[in-house]
């Protein structure tokens, strides 16, 4: 019995740290997808993920509300982060994203009412395997449409040519911050349901390496439609769990795929654009 | 004790300042965000630790080690980036493959090397100290200093006062137009990543010797404090990323004295988010930077 | 009878010591094709980026049927009917076409993010209108054969037939062309020219910045001319060829330019 209960454990593991990536994946992608670079999606992560944990430990609130503040805290900082940056060139945005990492992981270790370098643990299962699916399935489903849509479209632009875009009429700042502040929401609901699933949290979890991380999913899947960041953060969860060697190489293996992806195959490993009206036949 | 937390802040900062130096002329020259400089920065203290090992003096081991990772860094930017550049990618892709580069050389790095924290043999500096009324100046501190300075000034007479320095202000303006002004562009930009290269690496030296702990992901850490140095001084403004460095090891010291020695890491983003709220083109910078 | 579109006045940039354009004042007409030519360093692209907000003036008044526009930035100036060329063509490059002009539409399509999350058949319905649209402004201007090409991969020709229905897709009051015809050989400049004119009759005013003279002096109704940041000349290009003081400013710039180049 021990070790099917063993076993049960693992496998929900594996389960639940697929649907949180895909939505990790996600995050990265709407950033991507107006050619920003963010990474503090980690640092987003961990914010929604302290900020849900407190409020469940600390004041036994609801977790619909759990919920909802895990997406408004990282959504207000990506507010702070990106109305200074997203006006300049995006080397600013990804250097300050990085700095928020950085000060939210210091932040977190020398706190003690986060637990310090500890963590936070005994956080109640309250996110169950249907819950995270059905919220990756509701976010593909979304972006799909999105992508399909008059929005879709003037993202792509924007990645194509900021200047461009602006002189075709599309809202520059406005698309900018909408994509920052739902890929912080995306992330903080990610960190959540994380941690109201493995019980156990901590300021490991969510620094440069994790961030780096999420921005391999994103680039072995590609960009040309939502489905190739959540496929790209399948295989990349699935992979080193299959081959265990592989477990120990796993930034070596993240490190190269970025290289590659970025170098040979700007539009990802797995291209396979969303079909849009007028798109490419 | 203010005193001596500034004079500490002060030998730090020089070197964050030579490091600092390094990365904006990568920056400013090439136009890349090169995040595979902290791992010259890291390559530097290791080979001066390799070169100390084996019985070299400091003398030796530092100009050696410098060499050798500007020559690394020339490699490394022949195999990440020519193939960006001839495609003009935009300038976010560049940052991506080294940053994809960098994971790869560091988890290497440790793996050869292994993670543990490595330091200088005993002896390798004299021990002595100097008295300045209350506050003491150790050698390998004077060393630092000397070091940064006489580095910086080599750097920015070579740039205000030669023709590679021209010709690298040239391509600093406008890569096309020097090149068809008859810069040998590649030979130019090959050196500007040495001179980088070494740059960084004679900055991890003196950092390794100032707090006399070598890792290989020490260049991790360092790499993003020194990008949040260089906007600090305002991206590819040489004096700016000089001042800025100084100021971060300052600040640092004092935090570390009088708050909390881990607070001390955020110094240096704290900075930087507050910069680019306040003034997005750097204390030092023009106003007018580098727009979207 | 004429009613004035465009209305600059007093407009002045300086970048650093440098006055770039200087005071001007300038109307354009509803339904003209309005020319704005000078020599080098004349102060015609800045005047240009003034007006489509790429550049953010020192002083003076922009108004666009009778409302201030000056304080807006590009993407809000194309709402109120100001679209643009770019000298270098600027195309959504990895996009088609007909992708391309789509993208210009982007103002006059409805879909709020609700409508779309919520209504997928509104969204349907409103791109196939778009895509019918977009088909016809294609046509219009004679590409209707590439559509689903890439943009990147057509000849510079096609590049700058795409880019100019681009902006007419915007539909706007007042199309602003920056060197339309630059780096163009005379076949595809006169096929420009003759795009042009339907541009006219399809009753959308065109301001103009071109260095082909020859271009200018058939097309336009009237013509400004710069000289150091400011207006030395306006009239019809009758007037223009004959002014004494547009030759000079040529003729000055040309044999400055001969001595210049060796």
């Amino acid at each position: 019995m021990a070790q099917i209960d063993d076993f049960l454990w693992t496998y929900q593991n594996l389960l639940a740290s697929l649907g949180v990536n895909g939505l990790l994946a996600l995050s990265m992608y709407v950033v991507l997808a107006i050619g920003q670079l963010s990474l503090g999606q980690a640092a987003f992560m961990g914010l929604g993920a302290y900020a849900s944990a407190l409020l469940t430990l600390k004041l036994d609130a609801p977790f619909p509300a759990v919920i909802a503040a895990s997406m408004l805290v990282p959504a207000a900082v990506a507010l702070v982060i990106g109305a200074p940056t997203l006006r300049l060139s995006g080397v600013y945005l990804a250097l300050a994203t990085v700095s928020l990492g950085e000060i939210l992981r210091v932040v977190l270790v020398e706190s003690d009412l986060t637990g310090g370098a500890l963590g936070l643990s005994g956080i109640p299962e309250k996110a169950g395997l249907p819950l995270i699916f059905a919220c990756l399935a509701l976010a593909l489903v979304a972006f799909t449409l999105i992508c399909r849509s008059r929005i879709g479209r003037a993202m792509e632009a924007i990645r194509e040519d900021e200047i461009a875009a602006s002189a075709s009429g599309i809202d520059l700042p406005a698309y900018k911050m909408a994509a920052l502040v739902a890929s912080a929401m995306l992330a903080g609901l990610a960190g959540a349901l994380n941690a109201h699933i493995s019980s156990f949290i901590s300021p490991n979890e969510y620094g440069f390496d994790a961030a780096v991380t999420i921005l391999s999913f994103a680039l072995l899947g590609g960009i040309g439609s939502p489905f190739g960041p959540v496929i790209g953060a399948f295989i990349l969860t699935l992979l080193p769990e299959l081959l265990r060697p592989l477990h120990d190489y796993r930034l070596v293996v993240n490190g190269l795929i970025i290289v590659f992806a970025v170098l040979f195959m700007p539009h990802g490993l797995l291209v396979w654009p969303i079909g849009r009206i007028g798109a490419k036949a | 004790m203010l005193g001596q937390q500034i004079i500490n802040g002060l030998v730090a900062g020089s070197a964050y300042a030579l490091f600092a130096l390094g990365l904006t002329l990568m920056f400013g020259v090439l136009g890349v965000v090169n995040l595979t400089y902290g791992f010259y920065f890291a390559v530097g203290a290791y080979l001066a630790l390799l070169a100390a090992g084996a019985g070299a003096p400091i003398a030796l081991a530092l100009p050696l080690a410098a060499i050798l990772a500007g020559l690394v860094a020339v490699v490394l930017d022949f195999l990440l980036l020519t193939r960006l550049r001839r495609t003009r990618a935009p300038e976010l892709a560049s940052l991506m493959v080294t940053l994809g580069a960098t994971l790869f050389l560091y988890s290497a790095m440790s793996a050869l090397l292994g993670s543990e924290i490595r330091r200088f043999p005993a002896g390798l500096l004299d021990n002595g100290a100097f008295a300045l009324g209350a506050y003491r100046i150790s050698v390998g501190q004077i060393l630092i200093v000397g070091t940064a300075v006489l580095l910086s000034l080599g750097l920015v007479s070579l740039m205000g006062a030669t023709r590679t320095g021209l010709a690298m202000r040239a391509l600093a303006e406008n890569s096309d137009a020097s090149e068809l002004m008859g810069v040998d562009t590649q030979a130019i930009m090959r050196r500007v990543s040495f001179l980088s290269g070494a740059l960084g690496g004679a900055a991890g030296v003196l950092i390794g010797l100032e707090y006399n702990a070598i890792a290989p992901y020490m260049g991790e850490a360092m790499t993003l404090k020194g990008f949040a140095i260089i906007i600090l001084g305002g991206l590819g403004n040489i004096g700016g990323a000089l001042a800025a460095g100084l100021l971060v090891g300052v600040l640092e010291a004092l935090t570390a004295g009088y708050v909390s020695s881990v607070y001390k890491e955020a110094v240096g983003f704290l900075l930087l988010v507050l910069t680019l709220w306040v003034r997005p083109q750097g204390l030092f910078g023009r106003p007018g930077a580098r727009r979207a | 009878m004429t009613r004035p579109l465009l209305q600059i006045s007093g407009l002045s940039v300086r970048f650093g010591g440098l006055t770039a354009v200087d005071r001007l004042d300038l109307t354009v007409e509803a339904g003209a094709i309005h020319g704005l030519i000078g020599p080098n360093g004349a102060g015609k692209t800045t005047a240009f980026n003034l007006i489509a907000g790429a550049v953010r003036r020192s002083a003076g008044e922009i108004r666009l049927d009778g409302a201030p526009v000056e304080g807006l930035p590009p993407y809000a100036r194309v709402r109120r009917g100001l679209a643009r060329t770019f000298q270098n063509i600027r195309l959504f490059g990895e996009m088609t076409a007909l992708e391309n002009i789509l993208a210009g539409m982007h103002t006059r399509l409805k879909g709020s993010l609700f409508e779309i999350l919520l209504r997928p058949d509104k969204t349907r319905r409103v791109e196939r209108d778009a895509v019918t649209e977009a088909r016809a402004l294609l046509d219009f201007v004679g590409l209707a054969a590439v559509a689903r090409r890439r943009a990147g991969e057509l000849s510079y020709g096609d590049q700058r037939r795409v880019e100019i229905a681009r902006a007419l897709a915007a539909a706007p009051k007042l199309l602003l062309l920056d060197e339309p015809a630059a780096g163009m050989n005379p076949a595809e400049t006169r096929a420009l020219s003759e795009l042009l004119q339907r541009v006219k009759a399809r009753g959308v005013t065109v301001l103009l910045v071109e260095h082909d003279m020859g271009l200018v002096m058939r097309l336009c109704d009237k013509i400004t001319v710069l000289n150091f940041g400011r207006k030395i000349a306006e009239g019809a290009p009758r007037e223009i060829r004959a002014d004494r003081q547009v030759i000079e400013a040529y003729l000055g710039a040309e044999s400055a330019h001969a001595l210049a180049s060796p």
